[in-house]
């Protein structure tokens, strides 16, 4: 079986775990007080934006094993990692709108994390527009591998500085020093949303990368 | 190291100034750019010192990727980069011989167009002159690290006077809003001091995006 096809299966697997998600989040877990079905999208919408930024981080880190051994196998993985990576950033930010309309009562705002979840965005297309304008494979290996690396660089420095400018975003409630504030039915639902996407996520790299393989294959003896 | 990026940042800027096209081309676009701002908003609306910082940086932002579009085209006329690239210098030389290039002709056309700026907009400069000065440098040296690295890769694309803008002003945003930021308080009459944690960004910035694109560069014009 090829990695295409695996990863075909993967992201089957992947899509009807994806449906019980839906199913527990909507029907099994309880509505939250103040947000009421609006927050429901947080499992969604917080997933999404994992695997996007997991996308971003392993797009810098390919880019670096790249440059260090010239291997394209890490080139290919970094631009199956992008296309993915633009997949989930749309859905972050096409759910993000939907629900602050009702709780902020404004499709954007200009707070940090939006703003940096915007031009992770772009930084992903920009990758893609990129590859897509250079024609010879060393040398698109190359600049995308230096775009990469800058861009992983760059998403703090977004961050810092929008932070200093204004936030508004809800606060981490997973990720933080104390215990998480979530009770743990939500906690079980957004954890499980969590794992389902890092498989979606998993599942679609694994296609593209594969297709990229028998394209490669295909067209100049495996490179 | 330094003596050898010295000669060929002195040749390209000799080509420059003898030619005059592009730099005439940058310091005209600048005070048009400040023109159309003029004609842009609403003066009973919006207080020129509201918009003031925007209009300065926007147009600053703007003028520097006309000027960065041109760094590598050069030497792509009768493969002048070919030539310089088997010339015994190193490719960092090469590197900062550009961004010097770049920053002085950045650095000419800004200091025609702040004179513009408050002559166009009746900004007071009077008593914040140096401190401005100093923050206008800090910013550029910045974009301009990030903007001579993609400027090199860029001009061996299709479409490098449209991809360069895309892939660079993500990478424009933290120290565009540093310096509109200081620039604000400036303007303001408030001391510099107010700003630290700005410049301390602007600062931290420069000095990771210098450090990056000394060691990315050679990866782009390597054969």
């Amino acid at each position: 079986m090829t990695i295409a096809q695996r990863g075909r299966w993967v992201s089957l697997v992947a899509l009807i775990f994806l449906a019980g998600v839906y199913v527990r989040a909507l029907v099994f877990t309880p509505e939250e007080r103040t947000q009421g079905l609006a927050q429901k999208i947080f499992y969604v919408h917080v997933p999404a934006a994992w695997s996007a930024m997991l996308a971003m981080g392993l797009v810098g880190l390919a880019s670096i094993l790249f440059l260090m051994m010239k291997d394209y196998r890490y080139d290919r993985f970094a631009a199956a990692s992008a296309e993915v990576g633009t997949a989930f950033s749309l859905v972050m930010l096409t759910t993000g709108p939907i629900w602050a309309k009702p709780v902020w009562g404004t499709w954007w705002t200009w707070d940090a994390r939006l703003t940096l979840t915007l031009f992770l965005f772009f930084l992903f297309v920009g990758y893609q527009l990129l590859r897509g304008a250079v024609n010879e494979t060393s040398l698109r290996a190359r600049y995308s591998a230096v775009l990469g690396i800058c861009g992983l660089v760059l998403l703090p420095f977004i961050h810092l500085s929008v932070y200093l400018f204004r936030t508004l975003h809800p606060m981490p409630i997973v990720l933080k020093p104390s215990a998480p504030s979530l009770p743990p039915s939500m906690l079980i639902t957004l954890l499980s949303s969590f794992a389902v996407f890092t498989l979606l996520y998993i599942g679609f790299v694994m296609q593209v990368y594969g297709a990229a393989a028998a394209r490669d294959a295909a067209v100049g003896g495996g490179r | 190291m330094l003596r050898h990026a010295w000669v060929i940042a002195r040749k390209d800027l000799l080509l420059e100034f003898r030619s005059r096209t592009a730099f005439v081309s940058a310091t005209v676009f600048a005070a048009l750019v400040l023109t159309v701002f003029e004609f842009g908003r609403d003066p009973t609306a919006v207080a020129t010192s509201d918009l003031a910082p925007s209009i300065l940086w926007v147009t600053f932002t703007f003028a520097g990727m006309l000027a960065l579009n041109r760094a590598f085209q050069l030497e792509l006329e009768n493969q002048a980069l070919d030539a310089l690239l088997v010339a015994p210098i190193s490719r960092t030389s090469l590197y900062w011989a550009k961004l010097v290039a770049n920053c002085i002709f950045v650095g000419v056309v800004e200091a025609i167009a702040l004179p513009l700026f408050v002559l166009f907009f009746d900004v007071p400069v009077g008593g914040i002159l140096l401190p401005l000065i100093g923050v206008i440098a800090l910013a550029t040296v910045g974009f301009i690290a990030v903007g001579t690295l993609f400027s090199a890769m860029v001009s061996r694309t299709r479409f490098a006077e449209l991809m360069l803008p895309v892939l660079l002003l993500p990478f424009l945003v933290p120290p565009l809003i540093g310096a509109v930021q200081v620039t604000a308080q400036l303007l303001a009459g408030r001391p510099l001091s107010e700003g630290e944690g700005w410049l301390r960004l602007l600062a931290a910035y420069d000095v990771a995006f210098l450090t990056l694109a000394t060691l990315l560069f050679p990866t782009t014009v390597n054969e």
